[in-house]
């Protein structure tokens, strides 16, 4: 996990008092998790199977990836509502250069490879776009985000003709190690989402560049006269999502090898919630990566918990997740 | 001066078109509205849609066929005034995102002397249509559970996915447990929903396997949910289970039934197609003045091995 710096400049209480305060808060999350945990194993011992806690952190990845990109662009005071869209597309895109790829190349290695690098180029300059339109364009985040989130779903549903894209067989094999397969036990695309989340908080939490994110989105005026690079600073925000898309989408294509028009819907609002339930402040200033990993992992768990019981009502799921994400929030409520 | 002019030429054109010789028998402007393609089936509903667009056109030059899709109820509900006053619509061929949702809208196009024929999902007052064109949801449910027991030798363990909470899915999964019912040995662990997606029945499915150590056959009531419960399945490396059986007849489960993949043996039909035949009944019927019949069900078959390959479109997306 990577160390925190929570932000206690403005809390009113400095020095030691504020850190430890920072610090408490900081638990909300992890405590909402254990509590979780233990309710789980309380209702059904293979919930703390080794099997299932794989499985959960493995699905967890894709949300997980996405929501490190995200807890970056809202610390830095924006938002983005496409990223759903934008895997569904880069997905859809990927599946098309691939099978077009296949005939022309011999090896379906060296095809996905050159699919996973299309992947991660496309999320990134999807990112370059809309960061430009934010900040060169002078738009609102949140209004770039809904048009791309129509944009770009529409032109994967135009792609597939309303139906599914579908990788070819061969490809489909070459590729499916990357979701399956394990290293020392643990599933691929867990140890992907690790290195990713280590890499942000040592990005957020140890460089210059973390630094001007957490200042821009605490006070971009004041960020302005102490002359930094606001725009560029933003636009890489977008960037870094956009790559983090990119990054999840190749993780999830060799899943089912296919995209469809559902692929990845509601998944900017389940990384939004991680980022937020972890601990991040929706207005920006500042943030956590700890608390945005285990925002992540802790709402998969509700529907992995849900899945494996029959107490409560299928009515009611969201019901119990809703509630979850309130009671958590409350736990690591922080100054207003 | 020159707008002036631009006025007069614009009345002058609004005077032609609205004083144009009547509208002869054999013109008819249908008007069609369906869900967007937001999964395989809606998809397939959209490409059947075109198709009877394209072919229907060609072959009744006075034919002219508008396709609108919608994201939600209140969406539709506007694309219907649109048609009504923009495009001029007579008849109406109607799949409604929501039944009680979409009535009263679908019976002031009726009351507009518009010919409105009902897909799928009927509304809650069926005086608001002139005809209802529907899949068979009873046999949808009731025939993978006559199939499943007849496999099983009528006991073994089930377990069930649900689509998205609604009507339509209440009465497929109901047709389900009443064959059940007859079944004692037979026992349903579970049901969930996994929305018709493919992501969500992976996961539903991980979790069951999880659960239930012994499971024999995986009723995933829906093709694009097939495709998350096979791989998900395939990743536990489970061999206790004998059986999934989707439905609706996607073109992928279909091919890998005539490929005789070992967990597929067998399908129901619920193809998308009936838009097509809906859209060509209604427009030929009303091309000779004609009505429809007040209910026409196309039935849901069971699809195996031997007749497969008559269910099999390659070229639709679904």
């Amino acid at each position: 996990m990577p160390p925190e710096l929570a932000d206690h400049r403005a809390a009113g209480a400095p020095g030691r008092a504020g850190r430890a305060l920072a610090r408490l808060h900081a638990l909300g999350p992890l405590l909402g998790l254990a509590l979780l945990c233990v309710a789980g194993a309380a209702l059904n011992s293979d919930f703390a199977s080794l099997d299932n806690a794989m499985n959960v952190l493995t699905r967890t990845a894709f949300i997980g990836i996405i929501a490190v990109g995200m807890c970056f662009v809202i610390i830095c005071g924006g938002i983005d509502l496409s990223v759903g869209s934008m895997a569904a597309l880069i997905a859809g895109s990927m599946i098309l250069l691939m099978n077009k790829l296949a005939p022309a190349l011999a090896s379906p290695l060296a095809v996905v490879a050159l699919g996973m690098a299309f992947a991660l180029l496309l999320g990134a300059l999807f990112g370059l776009a809309h960061g430009l339109l934010i900040t060169k364009g002078r738009i609102e985040p949140f209004i770039v985000t809904l048009g791309t989130l129509g944009i770009f779903r529409a032109y994967l549903t135009y792609f597939s003709d309303g139906g599914a894209l579908t990788l070819d067989l061969a490809l489909s094999d070459a590729y499916s190690p990357v979701y399956y397969a394990s290293l020392l036990g643990v599933p691929v695309p867990v140890w992907v989402f690790l290195a990713v989340a280590l890499l942000g908080g040592l990005i957020l939490n140890r460089t210059a560049y973390g630094r001007y994110v957490q200042a821009i989105g605490s006070n971009e005026q004041v960020a302005r006269y102490a002359a930094v690079d606001v725009d560029r600073v933003k636009v890489l925000t977008y960037v870094l999502l956009g790559s983090c898309v990119g990054i999840a989408t190749l993780l999830y294509v060799p899943r089912l090898g296919s995209a469809s028009p559902t692929t990845g819907l509601l998944w900017e609002l389940e990384a939004i919630a991680a980022v937020i339930v972890g601990g991040t402040a929706l207005k920006g200033g500042s943030g956590s990566i700890t608390g945005t990993v285990i925002g992540a992992v802790l709402l998969s768990v509700i529907s992995n918990i849900l899945n494996l019981t029959s107490l409560i009502s299928v009515y009611l799921n969201a019901a119990v997740q809703g509630f979850a994400i309130i009671l958590v929030a409350f736990l690591q409520r922080g100054r207003r | 001066m020159k707008f002036i002019q631009r006025l007069l030429s614009a009345g002058a054109i609004a005077l032609a078109a609205t004083c144009g010789p009547v509208l002869a028998q054999s013109k008819l402007t249908l008007g069609v509205a369906i869900p967007a393609a937001t999964h395989g089936f809606t998809g397939g509903i959209v490409w059947w849609a075109q198709q009877a667009k394209k072919e229907l056109e060609q072959q009744h030059p006075g034919l002219r066929i508008i396709v609108k899709t919608a994201g939600g109820a209140p969406e539709q509900a506007n694309q219907l005034q649109d048609m009504l006053t923009v495009n001029k619509i007579r008849a109406l061929v109607i799949f409604p995102f929501e039944s009680a949702a979409l009535t009263q809208p679908v019976a002031q196009v009726k009351r507009k002397g518009v010919y409105v024929t009902v897909v799928d999902r009927g509304l809650t007052d069926s005086s608001a249509q002139d005809a209802y064109v529907a899949g068979d949801n009873t046999a949808f449910g009731k025939l993978p559970a006559e199939y499943i027991a007849r496999r099983l030798e009528g006991k073994g363990n089930l377990v069930a996915l649900r689509g998205i909470p609604t009507t339509l899915d209440n009465e497929r999964m109901d047709a389900f447990n009443s064959v059940l019912k007859q079944h004692p040995e037979l026992k349903l662990l579970d049901a969930k929903y996994a929305n018709w997606n493919r992501d969500d029945a992976f996961k539903v499915m991980q979790d069951y396997l999880t659960r239930f150590k012994q499971i024999d056959a995986v009723w995933a009531a829906d093709d694009d949910m097939a495709v998350g419960v096979l791989r998900a399945i395939e990743q536990a490396q489970r061999r206790d289970i004998r059986l999934v059986f989707g439905g609706a007849g996607a073109k992928g489960m279909v091919k890998r039934l005539i490929d005789g993949d070992p967990l597929i043996q067998a399908n129901v039909s619920y193809s998308p197609k009936f838009i097509y035949d809906a859209i060509k009944l209604t427009a030929e019927a009303r091309l000779k003045g004609e009505k429809l019949p007040s209910t026409t069900i196309i039935p849901s078959v069971l699809i195996t091995q031997e007749n497969a390959r008559q269910f099999y479109f390659p070229d639709s997306p679904f």
